[in-house]
């Protein structure tokens, strides 16, 4: 088979005999069952319990690892989102007095996938499914600076030093780029294994989210900053970290 | 303001300030009892030590001293039956839950009376096993000597509230044996103009006065509860759809919420005349404040709403949690034909149908398990308006916009859908937890916390809302026969074979 990786397909090959045994296995048993050298099922291992996609028990006996489980289930719905963030996002929306939204990556695009009005009772309308531009809006910001496979090419210009900023700090603000007169503070939320998987934040009139000085507001940043760890950690994530990636 | 939602899986404690905002919450579940097939029971020892606990719990939360949590007010599970002696405090059997269906021989027997006439004329609503009096008159046939020390005063009978305001304001010790109007109203026992114990239907269900608990207006004093440090005044109950009704702030004829859980349950407010019913909803007691006179609501309950979803998930497995429904039915246009009538354990309002089983209908190998999905939040939208047009022929109100509440509220596809099958707004509050909201606002209504109703009014705020499109209104006002048809034969399917 011209183009193959034989690394990879020795790798499989271990996946599949550890798979395939009713209890844990021993290096000696597994080299012997794919035909290699101690030594470089010992190395290959290693790399697979690196990743997380086998496990050793006490005695050093391999089994599968919780890495590969979690590949068929990584992938988090939105409307599950969306059920899961409901009551978050309703008390930001109630505690900051503005309009909240989720937005997610779909494609190369940033979509909002849920919204909760602001509570003045004025007329609003859902946007759920709207897409937002990446590089005008606090959530757009968010989630270009936590994609996982973000560009690390191409110019040294300030919008990527902005993203830098953004994942150092943790947040990303709009000052009426999107909309004028309206800004915004946004959020990542984070799944169980750690990956940002949405955007949460709010918009409001520039002079409610802003101070005089052109900065956000500190206690809105926290409500956001709380209500997004909220999120994450209603989606199983136990991590510490609110800021960096 | 606390709020106690006694609930049929769980009891919550709740505080929540003057704006209507959730502080604290505490919630504790507690067990299923099926001893026999169609009986559902709990017990209630265990429910009043869980409404102990998490109350304890929610007020440690927030550092209640003395005074800072002005009321409470109280929730419940309607129709569920609870008699216990009033000497030892301990209940004389199990709760027997509002899902139980051990009366249905009981309530034929009854129904085949020459006088069963009285019930529906008196009570405002057909003698039926899902309201509390043939429970209770089964706890009297069935316990051990019941109906003798029934008799003698021995015993006390109530629905949940009953039991917890009693034990909170000291159980045998002095505590108060009293019942909401609203939950006094699902009893059958209750004279539903005069909102006083019937002698006749009393008589007619074989339940001696002695037990009953004294009737008294959702909002105002019940009691002290001196069983919770530091003690605090009992001033709100109301059963919990009623209890949806007044935390989504439906004071004015006309206003209606629809909670949409397992099941779903549609209240209307009509006012403070009595709407006798025709078309298949029930007349039921929607508050009272103390001194004023009663409001009515007509209700619509539906059995089966997120439980179908829960059967595509759990029965059919095709889909891994609930709100994936919506991205499964989001996979198709429309429902390729497809209907499906969740009568698993018949129709409830407007059919009242008990030997209506489920059906799928129309299918063809075009229809796949996204038009399937379709057609299981569809059939939620449907029973809406059958349930909406029952009253809307009832109570000759206008609906202005639905109020809507509970878990499948997320699902933007069915809130569009029933927005679009009733051709009327829909509109979701800042506060999902419109139960205990409501149990909160009743007992803060009566020491002062808000003025009013209208101070309540102002609290409430809309977090979403989804209006009708007409083009889409007009298409399935069109194809509401087909419905209707499938509906027809998922009865017919039950009906027994010629």
């Amino acid at each position: 088979m011209p183009g193959t990786v034989q690394s990879i397909e020795r790798a499989a090959a271990i996946l599949q005999v550890v798979a395939g045994s009713a209890g844990t296995l021993g290096v000696t048993d597994i080299a012997a069952a794919v035909g290699l050298p101690k030594t470089t099922a010992h190395s290959l291992l290693r790399t697979l319990l690196g990743v997380g996609f086998v496990e050793q028990d006490r005695v050093g006996r391999y089994a599968l690892g919780p890495g590969l489980l979690r590949l068929g289930t990584s992938h988090l719905d939105v409307n599950e989102l969306r059920s899961r963030a409901s009551n978050w996002a309703d008390a930001l929306a109630s505690r900051s007095g503005q309009s909240v939204r989720l937005a997610t990556l779909e494609g190369g695009d940033v979509v909002v996938v849920h919204h909760v009005f602001r509570p003045d009772d004025s007329a609003q309308t859902l946007d759920v499914g709207t897409a937002l531009p990446a590089d005008r809006t606090a959530l757009g910001r968010v989630l270009s600076a936590f994609a996982p496979h973000r560009s690390t090419r191409g110019p040294q210009d300030a919008g990527r030093a902005e993203l830098s900023t953004v994942r150092t700090r943790g947040w990303a603000t709009e000052h009426g780029e999107h909309t004028s007169g309206t800004g915004g503070v946004a959020a990542p939320v984070r799944g169980s294994t750690g990956l940002v998987v949405a955007a949460m934040g709010v918009t409001g009139p520039l002079d409610v989210v802003l101070d005089r000085h052109g900065q956000p507001r500190a206690r809105l940043v926290s409500m956001v900053l709380e209500a997004a760890q909220a999120v994450s950690r209603e989606l199983g994530w136990r991590g510490q970290r609110v800021s960096g990636g | 303001m606390l709020a106690v939602d006694q609930g049929t899986t769980s009891t919550r404690a709740i505080v929540f300030d003057r704006a209507g905002r959730m502080v604290a919450v505490r919630q504790r579940e507690h067990r299923q009892w099926f001893p026999r097939p169609g009986w559902v029971e709990h017990d209630p020892m265990e429910v009043w030590a869980n409404t102990q606990r998490t109350a304890a719990q929610v007020l440690h939360d927030v550092g209640a001293a003395q005074g800072e949590v002005v009321a409470l007010g109280i929730a419940n599970q309607r129709e569920t039956t609870v008699v216990w002696d009033r000497v030892t405090g301990r209940p004389v059997t199990r709760a027997i839950v509002w899902q139980d269906t051990r009366t249905a021989d009981l309530v034929r027997e009854l129904c085949a009376r020459p006088d069963a006439g009285i019930v529906a004329e008196r009570s405002g609503m057909d003698i039926a096993g899902y309201f509390a009096g043939p429970r209770l008159r089964w706890v009297l046939d069935h316990v051990p000597r019941a109906r003798e020390r029934a008799g003698r005063g021995e015993l006390l009978f109530g629905t949940m509230e009953s039991w917890l305001v009693w034990n909170l304001t000291g159980g045998p010790d002095g505590g108060v044996h009293v019942t909401d109007v609203t939950n006094a109203s699902r009893t059958s026992l209750m004279d539903v103009r005069t909102c006083e114990w019937d002698p006749a239907l009393l008589d007619f269900f074989g339940v001696p006065a002695a037990l009953l608990p004294e009737i008294r207006p959702s909002v105002g004093q019940l009691g002290v509860a001196t069983a919770l440090s530091p003690a605090i005044p009992i001033t709100g109950a109301l059963g919990d759809q009623q209890a949806a009704l007044f935390g989504q702030a439906c004071f004015a004829p006309g206003e209606a919420k629809c909670t949409y859980g397992t099941g779903s349950f549609l209240l209307q407010n009509t006012g403070t005349e009595l709407v006798r019913t025709r078309s298949g909803s029930i007349s039921t007691v929607a508050y009272q404040l103390a001194g004023e006179p009663v409001h009515y609501a007509l209700e619509g309950s539906v059995a089966v709403a997120g439980a179908l979803v829960q059967w595509l998930r759990d029965g059919l497995g095709l889909i891994a949690t609930a709100p994936e429904v919506e991205t499964l039915a989001r996979t198709v246009q429309d429902n390729g034909g497809c209907y499906v009538v969740p009568a698993f354990s018949g129709l409830l309002a407007p059919h009242w149908r008990g030997e209506a089983r489920g059906m799928v209908a129309g299918l063809t190998s075009y229809v796949t398990k996204g038009h399937l999905a379709r057609a299981v939040l569809e059939a939620t939208g449907w029973q809406t308006r059958d349930v909406v047009q029952a009253m809307a022929a009832d109570s000759g109100l206008a609906l202005p916009a639905l109020r809507v509440d509970g878990g499948m509220t997320t699902n933007n596809l069915l809130m569009q859908f029933v927005a679009d099958v009733l051709d009327t707004p829909v509109v979701r509050p800042m506060v999902g937890e419109t139960v205990s909201l409501g149990a909160a606002y009743a007992a803060g209504l009566a020491v002062g916390l808000w003025a009013d109703v209208e101070a309540l009014r102002r609290n409430w705020h809309r977090s979403a809302q989804w209006s009708p499109v007409p083009a889409r209104a007009a298409q399935l006002t069109a194809e509401y026969p087909t419905w209707e048809r499938a509906v027809a034969l998922s009865i017919a399917w039950g009906a027994p074979y010629p």
